[in-house]
C-alpha cells in the first residue's frame, strides 16, 4: 500500500522526530536488521555470554556473513577467543555456518538471540505443565544449547537430589518419565544430525577451491526421528554433591567421588543432541492468550470449550496454520473435561454465540456431525495485536484518543471532520489529539486527489490506521524499550558496585562463621559492618532491580503477541 | 523557482491547511527549536506492573539464570592484561587463563575443523587427592573401564594402569589428528598447585610429569 507524503508531521508544531526504525541494513542481501534489534541482541549476548561474545556477535548481525580470519581481523580479537565465542554461539544454535567461497562462513540469527528474553517463561511453563523435574530439564537444556538425555538426566537429578532431605535421592526414572513426556509433546525436539562429507566432495573440493579444503560438517534438513527417544537405559539415582569438609579427612573417599563423576558410563546415546522446540512453546503460549481472552470477554465456560477445541487441534494442526482442522460439536462434547459437565444443548448455544460474537474467534465451516467449528487463529492473533495497539494509544495519550482510534481501526478512512462528528468530540481537541497521533506516527494521512494536478483545494485528506506497519513499529519500540531498561539496570548496578561486593564478601563471612558456630556476638558484629545507611541503599537497589527485571519480563509478553501478529500475516500474504 | 515563496510569510505549504482542519489565522502552538527534554513530564502516569507468583516467580527466574550463567564455561571472559611485574601473589590468585583452551567439552563433529581448541578441563575444587592426576579430556576418549570397588589398592592400580593407556592412546590420536592449526598434546594443566596454601605437597607428590613441558606458572616451585 503506498505510504503518503504526510505533510503534516514534517511540520508538526511538536516539533517531534518521526519514530521510525532507522538504520535497515540490508547489505548482501540478508533480512533487514534494525538498530534497536542489533543493540538489544548486543547487550542480551552480552550478560549471558561475555563480552567477547559480544563483539563477535554483534560484527556477525552487522555485517551478514563472514569467515572466521574477517572476523578476527575486523574486531580486533585474538583468533583464539573468536574460535571459542564462535563455539559457544554454535552451541546454543544462535550461528549457523555454511561453506561459502571465501570459507566456511558463519552467520548469526537475530531472532534466536532475542529469544533469550523469553527463557524464563519456558521454564515457568515447563514447570506448570510437567513439574519440578520438567522445569530443571528445560532449564538445563536452556542454558546448555543443547545436550544429550543421558546428560541431561543425570544432571537433573543430581540437582533435584540436592534439594531433598539427607538420605534421600531422586531416581534417574522419574526424570526420563518427565523427559520422556516432553519429548511427546514436542516442547524437545532433536538437534539435526551430522552427515559425513563423501571422499569424493573432499576431492572436488580440493580441485578448483583454494589448497585449504574447506569441509564442514552439514546439518540434514529433515528429521524423521525428530521426536523420537533414543533407547537407553538409564539405571541410578542422583547423586548429592559432597560438601569439601568430608572429603578434607578422607582421601579415599574423595577418589570414589572423583572417580563416580568421571567414570560415567556412556550411555549409548551419543551424537543424539535435543534442544529446546521453541515453536511449540509459541504455539502454546498462543493457546493460553486467546484462552484468557475469551475467558475475559465472555465467560469461563466458553474459554473451557475454546480450550478444548485447541488442545483437540495441538498435533494436527501446523504452527502457522489460519484456523484448526474442523471438529464436530460431537467430538467437542466428548472431549471436555469432566468438571464442566454442560448439557449438550447447552454447548450448542455456547457455541453459536462464540460463533457470533465479532471478535470472531470461532467460526461455523459445516453442519455435518451437528456443525463443524474452527478457531480462527490468524483472526484471533490480530483481534489481540489491535487490542494492544489500542491499550498503547490509551496508556500514552488518553481514552478519549484512544476513541478516535478504535474509530479509524472500524472505518479505515476518516476525514478531519468526520472524525469529529462519530468520535462526539469537540473540533479543537478532535484536532489535537489527531496531531498528536499523527506526529506519533500512530495514524497516517492520505491523500485523494479530485484532479490529476493534485491541486491541494481539490483534494481529500483522509486519517487512517494501518495496523500492520504500526504494529511493527511498536515492536521496534519494544525493542528499544527493554534495551534502555537492561541499560539502566547495568547502570544501576555499575554505580553501586563497591557496596555490592562489600555486602557480598560480608554474607559469605557471615555464612563461613555459621558454619563454624561462631557466637552471635561474633555474627552481629560482623553484620554491623554494614551501616544502617548502606542497608537502605542496598535495599533501594534490589528494589529498582527487581522492578526493571519485571519490566522487561513484561514487555517480552507484547513482543510475543506483536511478533506472532506480524509473523502470521506474514504467512497468508 | 524553488526558492519562490520562502521567507514570505510563515507557512508557504503545498497543501491547503484549511482541508487538514486548521482554520484562517488560528493560534497554532509555537514551533520548538530544540530537542524535547530528557525525562519530559508525563500526562498520563504509567500503569503499575503485573505482581503475583506468576510475575515473582519468573523474576526470581530471570535473575537465577543470569546468575547460572555467568558461571557457566561458555561465559567468556576477555583476556587479562599483561601485568607489568610478575608478582608472587599471581600464584594464589588464580585468574581465569584465557589462551588457547577451551573449558568445555564440544561435539566436534558438529563444528567445522577450524573452530578446534584444545579442551581444558575445569578445576575441581573438592579435589585434594593429588595422588593421581586429572585425567585428560580427550574429544573422542576411549570408554573408561569400569573402577572395581572392593579394595582401594586395586583401584589405585587400575587406575595407574588405565592413565598410561589414555596416554598412550592420546598420543596415538593425536598423531593421526595432524591438522594446520597446531595440536600438540592435550596436557595436564595441574591446578591443584594453585589452591594449596603451602609448597609442601606439590613438591612431595610431584610425580614426574612436571619435568620438561611446563608452563611458566610453576617456575616458582622447587623440585625435589
Amino acid at each position: 500500500m503506498r505510504r503518503p507524503v504526510s505533510p503534516g508531521t514534517r511540520t508538526t508544531a511538536a516539533g517531534r522526530k518521526r519514530s521510525r526504525p532507522r538504520l535497515r541494513n540490508t547489505q548482501r542481501g540478508g533480512t533487514a536488521m534494525t538498530a534497536q534489534e542489533v543493540r538489544l541482541c548486543g547487550l542480551l549476548l552480552q550478560e549471558h555470554y561475555g563480552e567477547v561474545v559480544e563483539k563477535v556477535g554483534t560484527h556477525l548481525l552487522k555485517n551478514r556473513a563472514l569467515t572466521l580470519r574477517a572476523i578476527a581481523h575486523e574486531t580486533g580479537t585474538p583468533l583464539d577467543l573468536v574460535k571459542k565465542s564462535l563455539c559457544v554461539l554454535v552451541q546454543h544454535g544462535l550461528c549457523v555456518f555454511v561453506s561459502g567461497r571465501r570459507g566456511v562462513e558463519y552467520h548469526l540469527s537475530c531472532e534466536r538471540v532475542l529469544r533469550i528474553l523469553r527463557f524464563p517463561r519456558y521454564i515457568y511453563t515447563a514447570k506448570t505443565l510437567y513439574g519440578d523435574a520438567g522445569e530443571l530439564i528445560v532449564e538445563e537444556v536452556l542454558q546448555r544449547g543443547h545436550m544429550t538425555m543421558s546428560h541431561a538426566v543425570r544432571t537433573v537429578a543430581d540437582r533435584l537430589t540436592q534439594n531433598m532431605e539427607e538420605g534421600s535421592s531422586m531416581d534417574y526414572s522419574e526424570v526420563v518419565s518427565a523427559f520422556s513426556r516432553l519429548v511427546e509433546t514436542q516442547f524437545l525436539q532433536r538437534c539435526s544430525a551430522v552427515i559425513e562429507p563423501s571422499s569424493a566432495a573432499l576431492l572436488t573440493a580440493t580441485v578448483d577451491a583454494p589448497p585449504v579444503s574447506v569441509i564442514v560438517p552439514t546439518l540434514s534438513d529433515n528429521h524423521p526421528d525428530r521426536y523420537k527417544l533414543p533407547q537407553i537405559s538409564l539405571r541410578g539415582r542422583g547423586k548429592r554433591r559432597l560438601s569439601s569438609e568430608e572429603i578434607e579427612g578422607d582421601q579415599r573417599a574423595a577418589k570414589r567421588a572423583k572417580l563416580d563423576k568421571d567414570q560415567t558410563e556412556p550411555s549409548g546415546d551419543e551424537g543424539i543432541y535435543w534442544q529446546v522446540n521453541f515453536d511449540r512453546f509459541h504455539q502454546h503460549f498462543r493457546d493460553q492468550a486467546i484462552v484468557s481472552a475469551v475467558a475475559s470477554k465472555m465467560d469461563q465456560t466458553s474459554s473451557e470449550i475454546v480450550r478444548t477445541m485447541l488442545r483437540m487441534s495441538e498435533v494436527t494442526t501446523t504452527p502457522s496454520a489460519a484456523y484448526t482442522q474442523p471438529l464436530s460439536a460431537n467430538e467437542i462434547f466428548r472431549a471436555l473435561p469432566p468438571s464442566y459437565s454442560i448439557g449438550r444443548p447447552v454447548l450448542e448455544q455456547y457455541l453459536s454465540l462464540l460463533v457470533d460474537d465479532p471478535m470472531e474467534f470461532v467460526g461455523k465451516t459445516g453442519d455435518s456431525g451437528g456443525g463443524m467449528y474452527v478457531v480462527n487463529l490468524h483472526k484471533a492473533l490480530a483481534n489481540l495485536a489491535r487490542a494492544t495497539l489500542e491499550s498503547v494509544v490509551q496508556e500514552r495519550f488518553g481514552s478519549r484518543s484512544a476513541r478516535i482510534f478504535r474509530l479509524l481501526l472500524r472505518k479505515r478512512h476518516l476525514e478531519q471532520k468526520q472524525v469529529e462528528d462519530f468520535a462526539m468530540i469537540p473540533a479543537k481537541e478532535a484536532k489535537e489529539m489527531l496531531y498528536t497521533l499523527l506526529s506519533a506516527n500512530l495514524v497516517q494521512l492520505q491523500e485523494i486527489p479530485k484532479t490529476p494536478d493534485h491541486a491541494p483545494s481539490r483534494t481529500f485528506y483522509l486519517y487512517t490506521v494501518n495496523p500492520l506497519p504500526t504494529a511493527r513499529m511498536l515492536l521496534q519500540h519494544c525493542y528499544k524499550t527493554v534495551a534502555n531498561l537492561i541499560d539502566r539496570r547495568l547502570h544501576e548496578t555499575k554505580e553501586n558496585k563497591r557496596l555490592l561486593e562489600k555486602s557480598q564478601r560480608i554474607e559469605a563471612i557471615l555464612a563461613s562463621l555459621q558454619a563454624s558456630g561462631a557466637e552471635t556476638a561474633q555474627l552481629t558484629e560482623v553484620e554491623e559492618m554494614i551501616t544502617a545507611p548502606e542497608r537502605q541503599q542496598l535495599e533501594a537497589l534490589r528494589h529498582h532491580v527487581n522492578k526493571l527485571d519485571s519490566s522487561e519480563n513484561q514487555v517480552d509478553e507484547t513482543i510475543f503477541l506483536l511478533e506472532s501478529y506480524i509473523s502470521s500475516t506474514l504467512s497468508t500474504r | 523557482m524553488a526558492g519562490r515563496g520562502r521567507g514570505r510569510g510563515r507557512g508557504q505549504l503545498t497543501f491547503n491547511i484549511e482541508a487538514v482542519g486548521i482554520g484562517k489565522g488560528e493560534n497554532l502552538p509555537p514551533s520548538t527549536l530544540q530537542p524535547t527534554p530528557l525525562f519530559p513530564p508525563m500526562e498520563q502516569k504509567p500503569v503499575p506492573l503485573q505482581t503475583g507468583e506468576e510475575a515473582e516467580y519468573m523474576l526470581a527466574l530471570k535473575q537465577e539464570l543470569r546468575g547460572a550463567m555467568k558461571n557457566l564455561p561458555f561465559y567468556i571472559r576477555p583476556a587479562a592484561p599483561k601485568k607489568d611485574v610478575e608478582r608472587y601473589s599471581d600464584k594464589y590468585q588464580s585468574s581465569e587463563p584465557t589462551d588457547n583452551t577451551i573449558e568445555w567439552d564440544p561435539d566436534w563433529k558438529r563444528l567445522p575443523k577450524e573452530l578446534r581448541i584444545r579442551v581444558r578441563k575445569p578445576v575441581k575444587e573438592s579435589n585434594k587427592c593429588l595422588l593421581v592426576s586429572e585425567a585428560p579430556a580427550a574429544p573422542k576418549c576411549t570408554k573408561p573401564p569400569r573402577v572395581d570397588q572392593e579394595e582401594i589398592i586395586r583401584k589405585l592400580e587400575t587406575l595407574e594402569k588405565k592413565e598410561e593407556e589414555l596416554s598412550s592412546d592420546e598420543e596415538g590420536q593425536e598423531k593421526k589428528k595432524q591438522e594446520e592449526e597446531e595440536q600438540e598434546g592435550e596436557e595436564e594443566y595441574d591446578e591443584e598447585e594453585f589452591e594449596d596454601e603451602t609448597d609442601y605437597i606439590m613438591s612431595y607428590f610431584d610425580n614426574g610429569e612436571d619435568f620438561g613441558g611446563d608452563s611458566d606458572d610453576n617456575m616458582d616451585e622447587a623440585i625435589y
